[in-house]
Order: C-alpha cells, then structure tokens, then sequence
C-alpha cells in the first residue's frame, strides 16, 4: 500500500514542475468556460426553466464541468499507449507490482494535483462574473470529493482499456478522437443530459459515461436530493469496478500478444 | 519566395504520403476528427431544442456561422496547427537546424507537418454549412457570392495570424505558457460558431476587435444573411475582413522575424 502512496505521490509532484503551464491552462479552461457560460445566458434569457435548471444551475454547470475538465482528463491522454509503443511496457509488466493500480495510484495523484490547482481556480473566476450555486449543505460537499474521486476511477478505467488499444492499433489517436467524442458529449461534459431529448436521456443514462462527469456535478448542485446521493455514488463505484475488470481482462488478452521489439 | 511556392506542394504532398501509409489508422483518425468536432453541433442542435432563436439568430442562422467558422479554423489548424509543436523545438534545440537552412524559418516549422487528419472536422463543417446554404434562401448576388468567399479566406487568415502571432512569444518566454494561445485559437473556433451578439460587451470587445474574431464570419455573415446587426454597428464592417487578415498577416510576420532575432539556443 505504502508504495502505491508513493506512486500516487509522485503522480501529484510530476504535474506540480509545470507551474506556467497550470497557470496557462487556468487562463484558456476559464476564458472558454465564460465563451460557454454566454450561449446558456442566451438560452435562458428566453425561459426560466429547461429540464430541471435555472440560469444560475446551468452557469454553476459550466464552471464546474470546465472545472473538473482536467481532473478526469477528459481528452488527450495517451501515457499508456506511449509505452506500448517506445516498447517500455514490456518493462513495467514485469515489475513486480499489480500494473492497473500502479497507473491508477499514479492517475490518482495527477487528478489530486489537477482537482486542487486547475479545478478550484476556474470555478472561483467564474464567481467573480457570474452568480453561482454553491452547496446549501455541507455534507454535499463531503459527497462531491467522494463523486469526484469515482468520477476520476470511472475515467481512468475508461482511458486504460482505450489506451490498450495501442496494442491493435498503430495511431491510437484517432480511436482517442472518437472516444473522446463520444464522452464529450454523452458524459455530460457539452450540455447537461437533462437537456436532451428524451430518447437520447434513455441512452445517456444507460451509458457509463455520465459517471464521470453529470453524476458529480447533480450531487453538488444538489439534484438527485437525500438518498438518492447514495444510489448515485453506488452506480459510480460499480461501473468503475465493472470496467476496471474489463481492463484486466483486456490486459491479460493484449499481454499475450506482446511482442518485443529489438534484440 | 517564389521558390518557396513551388515547393510546397512538393512537401504537403510528401507529408501526406506519409500519413496515408497506415490506412486503418488514418481511418479513425479522419472519423476521430469528424465526430469529435461534430459534438460541438450537437450542442447547437440540443439547446435549439429548447428555443426557437439564439439572440436573433435561427438554428439555419447560427449553422452557417459554425460551418464557415470550421471551415476556416480547421483548415487553418491543418496548416498550422503544429505550430503548437514549436516550444518542443525550441526548447530541444531542433529549431537551431531550421535557422542554418536557406528558406524562411517560419517557411520550414509550417511545412514540418501536414495534418490531414483534420480534413474530417473540415468535411463536418462542410456539411453543416451545405445544409445551412440549402435552408437559408440567401439571395446570392455577386457582391455576396463574392464576399463569401474572402470570408473564408480572410478567416483563414486571421486564424492563421493569431496562431503564428501566440507561438512566436515562445522565443521570449523559451515556451513556458503556450497553452493560454488555445484560448485564441480554438476558443477563437468556439467563439465564432456562435453569433456575437450573445456575449458580454466586455468579452465581446476583448475577443472580437482586440484579437479581431469579429471579422472571421461575424460581420461579412450579417451582410450575407441580410441581417441588422443586432449590436447596431456599421455596415461597413461587414466589408473589412480582407484588411484586417491583411494587417494581421503583416504583424504576425513582423512578430515572428523579431522573434527569431531574440532566439538564444539553448546550447549544450
């Protein structure tokens, strides 16, 4: 466990280096989240209502979601397939540590890293410009960090499988595009699932996708509302245990085909 | 310069053999960048779900504003879009080999790639401003016929400025931050699918004049359409496009030949 800790650790120090790069990257997930903010004040400058959220809802939506961009990493992480390709997996298979927890412990401390330097400060811009909802209870926000933290599990486990992809495929960046695409939009991320057609609702819901984003951000602006926040984080947790088997699996399938490369 | 012309195809074309050697692979990249950009409208589609126009514009109205902002941005980004590469090479000193070179320096990083991948946001695009075109009944005259097209061009342009324009602050600051030029780019992308009309005046002077997304589509769009501006500004506006990609060319050259002067290799 200590050293799962410390791979964790490290993950979290690793991003800690790039300090303009954070700060940049603060900049541009705050200046979209206003460009964002603006078409949902369009929206409801014309209603007051759609699907369940006001204005001040479907603003709180948007900094959160820009906030929470990085912390599940929602696009471009190819740090697996990486080492697929350079041949260093082969190293790490070998090692003698269970390979999904170590990336995970790993993914943990970025998203930690991610969650406090790239989340907090879009979301606090935000407030200077926009009246935004923050929790009426604060067991909400105990909820919240626990949502986050399966949203971030849900993901990992996604972008684990997608990575092993590598494996099959010589640029695994056009199965990351459509991937990427696909969680864009059904997770959440684009436009709140409530805003949907209703056939849509159907199929986003049935999706695992929504665990990494909509799930966390009804549960800080308190939508599912009592008991229901515990059914809610419980459909997280399975989805992040389901497909991190899955990853196993594919693991174990992918690692019978390795084949190393130089001599 | 001459020379320069004749010999990019000649490059294009050898980088774009390269990338088509993988056909499964340049398969899903081309689809990857189709549907990924097609979520954005998606996210038009939706909120039109709810309303019947955005801050005056109809859905038709606003597709045409995405389909020409995409066209323009993401064959910008084809073009370009590597440019974002540029503090790697600066910082891996593989930028010192660009400048022993007998062609322009800005000439080799944007021939260095050719990402043709992005021909699938392109053919997203297309389509959505096809589909605009066809429902809009615009009455297509040649000053319109005329003007849409150095619309397109212009935006290009001006895309295509501010991204040479953003990488060049790589030879002051060795590439730390260059990820704030994504705002300006892809944001620019973001900001003009939409009509202006709906952002705050403070983000609207900020991103359409100061850094002019403005005249990408925005204004040559309302003299097309036949639309009054909803913000009341001259008409003459519409017409500037040309100048200000123009002016942007010229100081993005500027900007990028006094960069290049201020480069110190990283050395060994």
């Amino acid at each position: 466990m200590g050293f799962y800790w410390q791979v964790a650790l490290l993950g979290f120090r690793r991003f800690a280096t790039y300090r303009a790069a954070t700060l940049a990257g603060i900049f541009t997930n705050t200046v979209f989240g206003f460009m964002r903010a603006y078409v949902l004040v369009a929206l409801f400058a014309t209603r007051a209502d759609v699907g369940g959220y006001d204005l001040r809802d479907a603003l709180t939506y948007v900094f959160i979601g820009q906030a929470m961009l990085m912390t599940i990493s929602l696009w471009g992480w190819y740090d697996i397939a990486l080492t697929i390709r350079s041949g260093d997996i082969v190293t790490d298979l070998s090692r003698p540590f269970d390979y999904q927890i170590y990336w995970l412990a790993q993914d943990i401390g970025r998203a930690s890293y991610h969650a406090v330097f790239r989340g907090i400060p879009p979301f606090l811009l935000g407030m200077l410009v926009f009246d935004l909802r923050v929790p009426e209870h604060p067991w909400t926000v105990l909820y919240f960090v626990v949502s986050v933290f399966l949203a971030v599990c849900v993901s990992f486990s996604l972008r684990f499988m997608l990575n092993l992809t590598a494996f099959w495929l010589l640029d695994y960046r056009g199965a990351g595009a459509l991937m990427a695409g696909a969680w864009t939009f059904l997770s959440g991320f684009a436009v709140p699932i409530v805003f949907f057609p209703g056939w849509l609702q159907t199929i986003s819901m049935a999706l695992p996708f929504r665990a990494m984003l909509q799930v966390p951000l009804d549960i800080f602006l308190e939508k599912p509302g009592g008991s229901d926040v515990f059914g809610q984080l419980l459909i997280q947790a399975a989805w992040a245990v389901a497909i991190l088997l899955a990853g196993r699996w594919l693991l174990g399938v992918a690692s019978r085909r390795v084949v190393v490369q130089g001599g | 310069m001459d020379s320069e012309l004749r010999l990019y195809p000649i490059l294009v074309w050898a980088r774009v053999r390269s990338q088509l050697q993988y056909r499964l692979s340049f398969a899903f990249l081309v689809a990857g960048s189709c549907f990924l950009t097609a979520t954005d409208f998606l996210v038009i589609w939706v909120i039109f779900q709810h309303l019947p126009a955005l801050g005056g514009w109809s859905l038709e109205e606003v597709a045409f504003l995405y389909g020409t902002s995409y066209l323009s941005f993401k064959a910008t980004d084809m073009v370009v879009g590597h440019l974002d590469q540029l503090p790697v090479m600066v910082r891996m000193g593989t930028f010192d080999t660009v400048l022993t070179r007998p062609l322009g320096s800005l000439y080799q990083v944007i021939t260095s790639d050719f990402a043709l991948r992005h021909v699938g946001g392109i053919l997203q695009g297309l389509v959505i401003l096809s589909y605009a075109i066809v429902s809009l009944h615009i009455c297509w005259d040649p000053a319109r016929v005329g003007l849409f097209a150095v619309m397109l061009v212009s935006g290009g342009a001006i895309f295509g400025s501010i991204w040479v324009l953003g990488a060049a602050t790589v030879f002051w600051t060795a590439g730390s931050g260059l990820e704030v030029l994504n705002s300006f780019t892809y944001g620019g992308n973001q900001l003009t699918s939409y009509p202006l009309n709906i952002y705050a005046g403070w983000l609207r002077r900020l991103l359409a004049f100061i850094v002019p997304l403005g005249f990408v589509n925005y204004f040559p769009s309302l003299y097309i359409l036949d639309k009054p501006d909803p913000l009341g500004s001259p008409q003459f506006l519409s017409f500037l496009s040309p100048v200000v990609a123009i002016v942007m060319v010229g100081l993005a050259r500027q900007v990028w030949q006094s960069g290049v002067r201020h480069y110190r290799s990283t050395g060994s």
